[in-house]
């Protein structure tokens, strides 16, 4: 008997229209847990870097987390994984809501898409009933209107539906794939998803998710609702509120948005407004927020309320949650009124909230700067606002400069050549980014950016403070309870850690002590991906109910694996690894590991080049970011050792060639 | 019937649907509870309270099943409340032909909640932090009544099933027999 997950993988070939239900190897959870992970097994095992993520031959992974549909509270999350048409690289996009438990009462841990149909359709999965249906009659309709027809021409109001909108028809490289009050966003998933004529799929399931332990497991989780609690009512002192509490960013609560409108940038990531928030603007977005909101809700056993059902005067109700609300807004410096506007119609269209409005404000400045002229915007209005509408018609239509523009800034840039590239600024791995320019260089922040393979900053960071605390007194408050530290050393690296002087930014944190905290912070999400953990309850912030000691538990009690702090931290940097040997296969080096361009004015190339230099060799990767033999065996990772060296990746007993020339061009 | 006077304790769950948040841990925690052995199992399709849950039209009621109903009602209900339409058996807790609520996934059979008897509160309540359940509990002076014993309990539903006359027939066949 398989404990937590079901055992089966529903494996779809769409080109032939064929659906089989296969048994997964219970070795292969103990290795690489589920979700993120065993989607990574399989993406190496069946996905050569020959092929392209529009070849039938790339496949489209929902995974949900080995411990979705158990009462672990906030384990809800589905995890996206495929090669991204935007970064040629494994993308694993996620999503919370309600399609990963729905998707184990169903009696599967996967759905695996290969191949591409003729036409376009929708996979409807009832337990062991799985047909593929027609989906013409959905063809240029929004993600959200689809699911609601789905349901009703079904008659299935329980069912979860996971759809793409016009943008991912239309393979934007940005398309998003939205469930609802969640979405997978990043990395232009839902293009992969349109590329295949797959509108949508359809999940209900009435089938039992069983767990190892019963009695132990529902403690450990009891355990975790009364710690939520407790950290409800204890707010974290000495952080901005965004970081006080649990869950993602509290972004449909919280009405002042002085730190983020007066910090993050503007526009194309341009512009600061240290003076932009007043009484005016907070009682008028106050207003707008109040009116539109009309409940905070949450996703599948969490009693965090990330989200909100946001109903703007005169259009269609949607749902939203976190940042995109301020993403549009500062794009086009507007005002909320228009963010929660075009966000209604950017969330039927399915397209990413931190990409759609860069990729606009980045066309915006190319025609103000000449490098696009009017003749490029064909009927575009006149007004701010009416600009942004057109640009996110044409984008997700592919018209005009849309077609170009729904590439993204990377690719776009490319294309229109005559200086756009210094205009696609604000990017990792060819990926827009928070819109954030900083001061001083931030050397665990710096490892973040250039290593992070889920390429967005939010998804690597979380567990230690983002700044120092002024006095030691706040300091020493603060590590108290601070009972998620793997090791008690972490604590005296952030009492010892000024604002000012000898032990401040970027020197300290030493080296060592950074390599420490981002390999900490980064082991934490790369768990939460396979037990399809929300990151807002744990990974993310600061002080979480899930963490290291009691992670092993519930895996032990929940999947009925024999597991301790050492295995599992083992198992993630297994997968962890095995994501970064997919990418390296596809032709990722340390060239590509580089932040966004100005993201600090202060930079220190020296302290940048040991920082990549010693987190590379703490990582297991040679100098040139390559998983070295050694750390591949270590890992149980011959395979991929055997085939780098059949592809002259690595090379018995050497280094990769080349490494010095290419360090030496990023520090330039 | 004795007719003697006997506190009993009425409990009562208070459902605030405006604080409902959506997440569904009452259904999940309530077939938990309710898998034997205990805890072993999840399935929010065996649960004993739905939200009947409609997320566009913001429409969020937690459900407890109810008495089983052989027929379903001859007519139906909607109601508008605060500009929002519901559906109809949208507050109704019966589990009957008509609906998939509050029945085995497996067998079809009814399932009834119960309180979760012996434990301090209902699990859901327990689970719901935002307060959308919450338990009540308060003293009523009753009529005291014979408790009627299993077999009378069985015989009823047999006679509500085959009809009376045909149990009587088969119980004289059976004494002969014997």
């Amino acid at each position: 008997m398989r404990y937590a997950e079901t055992g089966f993988n529903l494996e779809v070939d769409l080109t032939r229209g064929n659906i089989e239900k296969v048994a997964t190897d219970p070795r292969d959870t103990e290795l690489y847990l589920g979700g993120l992970g065993t989607n990574a097994k399989i993406l190496w095992d069946r996905v050569p870097p020959e092929v392209d993520p529009f070849s039938p031959d790339n496949l489209l992974i929902f995974g949900a987390g080995l411990l979705c549909g158990t009462p672990a509270v906030g384990c809800n999350r589905t995890i996206v994984s495929t090669i991204s048409p935007q970064t040629r690289l494994l993308v694993f996009s996620m999503m919370g809501g309600f399609f990963a438990p729905e998707l184990k009462y169903a009696g599967y841990d996967k759905i695996v898409l290969r191949g591409k149909s003729p036409e376009l359709v929708y996979l409807w999965v009832h337990n062991d009933r799985v047909e593929i249906r027609d989906a013409s009659h959905l063809k240029g309709k929004g993600a959200i209107e689809t699911a609601e027809i789905i349901r009703k021409e079904l008659k299935q109001p329980k069912a979860q539906v996971a759809a793409i909108g016009m943008a991912g028809e239309n393979r934007v490289f940005y398309a998003s794939i939205e469930q609802g009050r969640s979405s997978a966003s990043r990395g232009g998933i839902g293009a992969v998803m349109g590329d295949k004529g797959v509108k949508a799929i359809v999940v209900r399931g009435t089938l039992d998710i069983n767990v190892a332990k019963p009695t132990e497991y529902m403690d450990l989780c009891n355990e975790v609702m009364d710690y939520i609690q407790f950290r409800n009512e204890n707010p974290i002192p000495g952080v901005m509120p965004i970081l006080a509490g649990l869950g993602s960013p509290q972004e449909m609560k919280v009405h002042d948005e002085k730190w983020h409108t007066e910090n993050f940038n503007w526009g194309n990531s341009r512009v600061r407004r240290k003076d932009f928030w007043n009484d005016e603007v907070a009682r008028e977005w106050m207003e707008t927020l109040d009116k539109a909101r009309t409940r905070l809700i949450s996703c599948y056993n969490c009693p965090m309320t990330c989200g909100a059902t946001i109903s703007m005067p005169g259009l269609p109700t949607y749902m939203m949650k976190c940042f995109t609300k301020l993403t549009y807004t500062m794009g086009a410096f507007s005002d909320l009124d228009f963010g929660l506007r075009i966000a209604q119609k950017a969330t039927e269209y399915g397209v990413d909230g931190f990409s759609a409005p860069q990729v606009m404000a980045f066309a915006l400045e190319l025609l103000e700067n000449g490098i696009l002229t009017d003749k490029d915007f064909p009927g575009m209005p006149e007004d701010n606002e009416g600009r942004f509408y057109w640009l996110l018609d044409r984008i997700v239509r592919r018209e005009g400069i849309g077609d170009i523009l729904a590439n993204g800034t990377h690719w776009a840039a490319k294309e229109i050549g005559n200086g756009a590239e210094a205009y696609a600024h604000n990017n990792i791995k060819k990926i827009e980014q928070l819109p954030l320019k900083l001061s001083m260089l931030n050397p665990i922040y710096y490892l973040m950016y250039c290593t992070g393979e889920k390429i967005n900053i939010t998804q690597i960071e979380g567990q230690f403070p983002q700044a120092p605390f002024p006095t030691l007194a706040e300091r020493e408050e603060f590590v108290k309870d601070w009972i998620q530290v793997p090791d008690e050393k972490f604590k005296q690296y952030f009492l010892d850690w000024e604002m000012r002087g000898e032990k401040s930014m970027p020197f300290y944190p030493t080296v060592d002590m950074c390599c420490d905290i981002v390999d900490w912070q980064e082991r934490m999400h790369y768990i939460d991906d396979a037990l399809g953990q929300c990151a807002g309850l744990s990974s993310f912030p600061l002080k979480p109910p899930y963490h290291i000691h009691n992670y092993p538990k519930f895996i032990s009690a929940g999947a009925g694996i024999e597991m301790d702090e050492e295995k599992l931290s083992k198992a993630a940097k297994r997968y962890r690894t095995l994501v970064r040997a997919i990418n390296i296969r596809r032709g990722m080096r340390r060239i590509d590991e580089i932040p966004p361009e100005d993201h600090w004015k202060k930079r220190f190339p020296e302290l940048e080049k040991e920082l990549l230099d010693t987190y590379y060799k703490f990582k297991g990767w040679n100098n040139d970011g390559i998983p070295t033999m050694e750390s591949l065996n270590d890992l149980g990772l011959d395979y991929v050792a055997k085939e780098f060296m059949e592809r002259g990746i690595l090379t018995e007993g050497e280094n990769a060639p080349g490494v010095n020339i290419l360090a030496q061009k990023e520090t330039n | 019937m004795s007719g003697d006077k006997k506190t009993k304790t009425i409990k009562t769950i208070r459902i605030d649907v405006d604080k409902c948040n959506g997440c569904r841990a009452c259904e999940l925690i309530c077939s938990a509870f309710h898998a034997e052995p205990r805890y072993s199992s999840n399935n929010p399709a065996r649960s004993r309270i739905r939200i009947i849950r409609e997320p566009i039209r913001d429409l969020y009621i937690p459900v407890y099943a109810g008495e089983y109903t052989v027929a379903e009602c001859a007519g139906r209900d909607k109601y508008t409340i605060d500009g929002k339409e519901y559906d109809e058996c949208s507050f109704c807790r019966a589990s009957c032909p008509s609906r998939d609520e509050f029945k085995e996934p497996d067998s079809g059979l009814p399932l009834k909640c119960d309180m979760c008897e012996g434990e301090a509160e209902p699990l859901c309540v327990k689970w719901c932090t935002h307060d959308a359940l919450i338990l009540e509990e308060r003293e009523e002076e009753v009529e005291e009544q014979e408790e009627p014993e299993d077999l009378e309990i069985g015989l009823e539903s047999l006679a509500s099933k085959f009809g009376l006359d045909k149990i009587m027939d088969a119980v004289a066949r059976l004494s002969k027999k014997s």
